[in-house]
């Protein structure tokens, strides 16, 4: 959607909501049943509230209440439109703005707030009526959901006339993330480089295709693996070199044995003298390990491990 | 079971722990207790389908909870004036639902807790309860 379309939604959607917060308060249907001892009792036993003011006529009367009474938190229970909905079920000012955010894309639903408010406990034989006013629409906003529009609307339970109860509620109606057909996330590679202030350069060398070496910035020695200080002079002041990418195998193991999470084996792991000067120790792959041998001449490859974790390691030169 | 007085409870008061083992007959018979009919509270093919992991605790659930959590320990004459819920993530069937909460605030004779559900993926719900205890 233009920028335009999405603002001229926006001004439709804010239009529809004024609209019907002008509409105030519609009453709906009257509860099927008044508050009765069945529903509480069943609504107890199933919550595991064993209050003996809901359920048992004695103690009830013995209590501040002085009869039985309802579970304040059942008040929407009593007014709930059951298995059927046998179109009984009046329409309330918040039906047209739900519509309108489907019909714009916000298909999704979640409910974030329920605030409730008790006037009194309820007596056996009250009949409710719940009335529903809208109260409010806003967004678009940005959500982990995806953009949405949060929608509040506000019910008063009546009895006879009186307002007995109140409740807020509020949805988020937003717009589901496309499921991008992406390849499916990939295993997280198990072992982790150690990442810390010395390393971090090599690290941020390797996502750039860049295989970097620490060099002294005092008195320019080359040194790897990195570290805080330098071997010759004891400066700690650094900075790093990018090596050329090549290198010959100094020394190698073929490793079979124990198995290692996120590799097969076998595998060879070798240590790669650097033209520059240093020593390295990483992989060799693309190449059968028999091939593999002491004078070899590699280069340097990338190999990405996970979605995050790229790895440096080598590759036969003529490859 | 008794009621707390007033001068049993104070800002910081903790409540004890309650821990609700989230079963498929708890989701399911809480559900129709609450006349919730929607298919994602007792229909595991449906929730799936909807892209749920199984079906999940209903609102109007997660409110009684709420509730009888505070009840349960203020004793059954405490009365209930107020639940504010924040609703995070969803309590779906296998989970265990634990409930903490504290009293922050106590104003002309109302107490407030501040009350927390947690699952094994956050937050379920989290807000207050206000209620008021019987002069005695």
């Amino acid at each position: 959607m233009t920028a335009t379309a999405e603002a001229d939604l926006h001004d439709r959607l804010m239009a529809l909501a004024e609209r019907q917060i002008a509409v105030g308060e519609v009453r709906g249907v009257a509860a099927a049943d008044p508050v009765n001892l069945p529903m509480i009792r069943h609504w107890a036993a199933a919550m595991g509230d064993a209050n003996p003011v809901y359920t048992d006529a004695e103690a009830a009367a013995g209590s501040a209440h002085g009869e039985i009474v309802a579970p304040p938190a059942m008040i929407q229970v009593w007014t709930m439109p059951g298995v059927v909905r046998d179109g009984r079920q009046a329409t309330t000012p918040v039906d047209d703005v739900l519509r309108a955010l489907d019909g714009s894309g916000y298909t999704g639903v979640v409910a974030t707030n329920c605030e409730q408010t008790y006037h009194r406990y309820l007596r056996l034989g009250e009949r409710l009526v719940p009335a529903t006013r809208f109260t409010g629409l806003a967004g678009p906003k940005r959500t982990a959901l995806g953009e949405g529009y949060f929608v509040t609307w506000n019910i008063t339970w009546y009895s006879q006339d009186e307002p007995v109860a109140d409740m807020l509620f509020r949805v988020l109606k937003f717009r589901p993330r496309e499921r991008k057909t992406k390849p499916e996330a990939r295993e997280p590679y198990p072992l982790k480089p150690a990442i810390n202030r010395d390393t971090a350069f090599f690290w941020e060398g390797v996502g750039r295709g860049e295989l970097l070496i620490q060099r002294c910035a005092d008195c320019g020695e080359l040194r790897h693996p990195p570290g805080p200080v330098c071997p010759s002079c004891r400066s700690v002041e650094r900075t790093h070199v990018v090596a050329s990418g090549v290198g010959e195998v100094y020394s190698y193991v073929v490793h079979h044995n124990p198995p290692v999470p996120g590799r097969s084996t076998p595998f060879v792991v070798a240590v790669v003298e650097l033209p520059e000067g240093v020593r390295i120790v990483g992989n060799v792959v693309d190449c059968p390990p028999e091939e593999v041998g002491i004078g070899m001449q590699v280069r340097v490859t990338y190999r990405q491990m996970d979605d995050e974790l790229i790895l440096p390691m080598w590759v036969p030169q003529e490859s | 079971m008794r009621t707390l007085t007033g001068d049993q409870v104070e800002i910081g008061s903790v409540l004890p722990d309650l821990v609700i083992e989230l079963t498929p007959t708890a989701i399911v018979s809480t559900a129709l207790a609450t006349m919730d009919f929607t298919p994602v509270h007792h229909d595991v093919g449906r929730a799936r389908a909807q892209g749920s992991k199984d079906i999940f605790l209903n609102i109007l659930t997660t409110m009684g909870l709420v509730e009888r959590y505070v009840t349960d320990w203020a004793g059954p004459e405490a009365l209930i004036r107020g639940i504010n819920v924040k609703l995070g993530v969803p309590a779906y069937a296998g989970d265990t639902l634990t409930f903490t909460g504290t009293v922050v605030a106590c104003e002309n004779g109302e107490f407030t807790v501040e009350v927390r559900g947690k699952v094994s993926l956050g937050d379920h719900a989290s807000g207050t309860v206000r209620f008021a205890l019987p002069d005695r």
